[in-house]
């Protein structure tokens, strides 16, 4: 039988139990569209988390002490201020070499309070970073030098401590020490982890007298060119193993950042779109079922086509394709549902939604074949029935 | 099926001749049916040898057992056996849809075989807007369209009133004449076996009696048993 024969007499199989076959469709589309619209909402999250790592500046490099990995840190840094003048030397450049000493602490007005995370940091900040200010001024040397009192305010900071006020010129209060805003930093965004609009940053002089603490965290630079971020940061690390002997540092650029970061969320969304395919498996049993009754409602049909010359191959060709057509249908449809939900989720969240070409070619391909798999056994069972038995159903 | 076999038919031997005109007679139960499914190939005997055009059938595998029907047999069932949402033309042309022939030209010939037995004017109609009659007709037009050698035709009058069946049964005959198409009728009917050139007698797995002895090539020739 051609191809084309078997593609009509499916097409009318599946017309005449219009709502049998929509229903059947429905566990495939649901399927379908729930793996589209996880791995979109995945790319997505790693688009925002890139554009936000992106956003702290261009090729920076970030050296602490011990080896860089999750969760372990030391407790306690033996790098000095001084070590940032080392490492201006070491690198070539005068005031190349930012500090930080971070820390969180409790922030207070008269009346409201708010919890951030504090920088102690070096003037030369806003040039390592993209961190400009809106209002007032930055840290300048001399308060580093004097270690002024002074303390420079994310755009939510303020808002939450000075609600609709200006709040340049302001007393803030933390661990009992008064600290006078001298500025507030321009809004940049973010939705995942600690939002930079929620620092705040203080001379890293007064945050050593602050905390009580004769150290500080660790260094950050911008290296010249892309090229030179895995050089500038060996450099520094190796400088510093040569200070402080035995130690261990490490150099984090940003590149290393987002590669991490992707790596845990492919892995999240892998595990998100498995999950949503076995609701994909689901649905081919479902279409099996439906297949078997389908065969066993037209065992009269399959006796009388066998009779009049049809072969086991031409009708288990026929059942095949109804199966595979109904799931590759449900596929299309769940396409477009994904496609669609992406957009609305993408409209109304935060939340960028990437439509991966992948994900929506390989959840049509998987349709198809859960088509062909739940689909043979019925089939099989069409063409090898017996034409006599058949033909004598009522 | 249960692991007991019961012969439906016990040493049968029988010739079908190209051009006759044969009807199966018997009792309900006696293996009439049987030997129709052996003759049109749907069945395979459980030991001896069916012959069909000196083609040996139990050396056939699926596909060319049904090449072997679609090319040499029509059949016509007495519950008609159309497909109720497909239109007379269609119906017809189903066997030709197995032998890869092309739609034009199925239609064509479709056309043809529905004017063969005067329904030239009920292409496009379904089994449900036709007589019972009229449907009979459609079903022996689907049976002639692939020119077979021989039509096996199940009770072709059994759902039918005298009026219908005389039509039909004229229709066969006339088939049978004018194109030397073999007919075999299955029927418990006297009068309609009557009519037949050659009657042959089923009763309880035996063949009692094959009137008239015909000569010329034979087309189906049956000997052994099936169950």
């Amino acid at each position: 039988m051609r191809f084309t024969e078997s593609f009509r007499v499916a097409v009318d199989a599946l017309l005449v139990n219009r709502l049998r076959s929509l229903l059947t469709m429905l566990g495939v589309v649901i399927g379908v569209a729930a793996v589209v619209v996880l791995v979109a909402i995945g790319g997505g999250a790693k688009q925002l988390v890139t554009s936000e790592v992106e956003g702290l500046g261009s090729n920076i490099v970030f050296v602490a002490p011990g080896k860089f990995q999750l969760g372990t840190t030391p407790a306690l840094s033996r790098l000095q201020l001084t070590d940032a003048d080392y490492l201006n030397r070491v690198l070539g450049r005068p005031d190349a070499v930012a500090v930080a000493l971070t820390s969180a602490e409790n922030l207070r007005t008269g009346t409201n309070t708010f919890y951030a995370t504090v920088q102690g940091t070096t003037s030369n900040v806003v040039d390592v970073f993209d961190r400009p200010v809106e209002k007032g001024r930055y840290v300048s040397k001399a308060d580093i030098s004097t270690a002024r009192r002074v303390i420079v305010l994310g755009p939510d900071a303020a808002h939450a401590l000075f609600p609709g006020a200006d709040a340049v010129g302001r007393q803030v209060t933390m661990s009992g020490v008064e600290f006078r805003v001298i500025g507030v930093f321009k809004a940049k965004g973010g939705a995942f982890g600690v939002s930079p609009d929620a620092e705040v940053h203080i001379p890293v002089t007064a945050a050593q007298r602050l905390f009580g603490m004769q150290t500080i965290t660790g260094f950050a630079t911008k290296a010249e060119s892309p090229d030179e971020v895995d050089a500038t940061g060996a450099k520094m690390v190796d400088a510093l193993k040569r200070k402080y002997r035995g130690d261990e540092f490490t150099a984090v650029s940003q590149t290393e950042i987002l590669g991490t970061i992707g790596r845990i969320l492919s892995l999240l969304t892998l595990v998100l779109a498995a999950i949503a395919g076995i609701s994909l498996l689901v649905g081919g049993v479902g279409v099996s079922n439906i297949m078997l009754v389908s065969v066993r409602e037209r065992t009269k049909e399959i006796g009388l086509r066998k009779a009049l010359g049809a072969r086991q191959r031409d009708i288990l060709a026929q059942f095949l394709l109804e199966a595979v057509m109904l799931t590759s249908i449900g596929g299309l449809i769940g396409i477009g549902l994904g496609i669609s939900v992406s957009f609305t989720l993408s409209a109304f969240s935060p939340l960028p939604a990437v439509l991966a070409w992948w994900s929506i070619a390989l959840a049509f391909g998987v349709s198809a074949a859960v088509g062909v798999f739940f689909g043979v056994m019925p089939a099989r069972r069409a063409g090898k029935l017996d034409p006599v038995v058949a033909l004598r159903t009522e | 099926m249960d692991g007991v076999s019961v012969d439906a038919l016990r040493g049968v031997s029988l010739s079908i001749e190209e051009g006759d005109y044969a009807a199966i007679i018997g009792p309900s139960g006696s293996g009439k049916s049987t030997l129709m499914h052996l003759l049109g190939c749907l069945d395979r005997p459980t030991s001896g040898k069916l012959l069909i055009r000196g083609r040996d059938v139990s050396t056939l595998n699926d596909s060319e057992l049904a090449e072997l029907r679609n090319q040499t047999i029509g059949f016509v069932f007495q519950a008609f056996q159309l497909l109720p949402r497909t239109t007379a033309i269609e119906n017809v042309a189903l066997p030709l849809v197995y032998r890869g022939v092309r739609r034009a030209e199925r239609r064509k010939r479709a056309a043809e075989a529905l004017e063969a037995v005067n329904l030239g004017h009920r292409l496009t109609h379904r089994p449900t807007q036709m007589s019972g009659g009229e449907q009979q007709r459609v079903a022996i037009a689907r049976a002639l369209v692939g020119e077979p050698a021989v039509l096996l035709a199940d009770e072709p009058t059994g759902n039918l009133d005298t009026v219908n069946g005389d039509e039909v049964m004229a229709i066969l005959e006339r088939l049978n004449k004018e194109r030397g198409v073999a007919v075999v009728l299955v029927t418990h009917e006297a009068d309609i076996a009557a009519r037949a050139r050659r009657i042959i007698r089923v009763r309880d797995g035996l063949i009692e009696e094959a009137a008239e002895e015909a000569t010329g090539e034979a087309v189906g020739e049956a000997t052994g048993a099936a169950s």
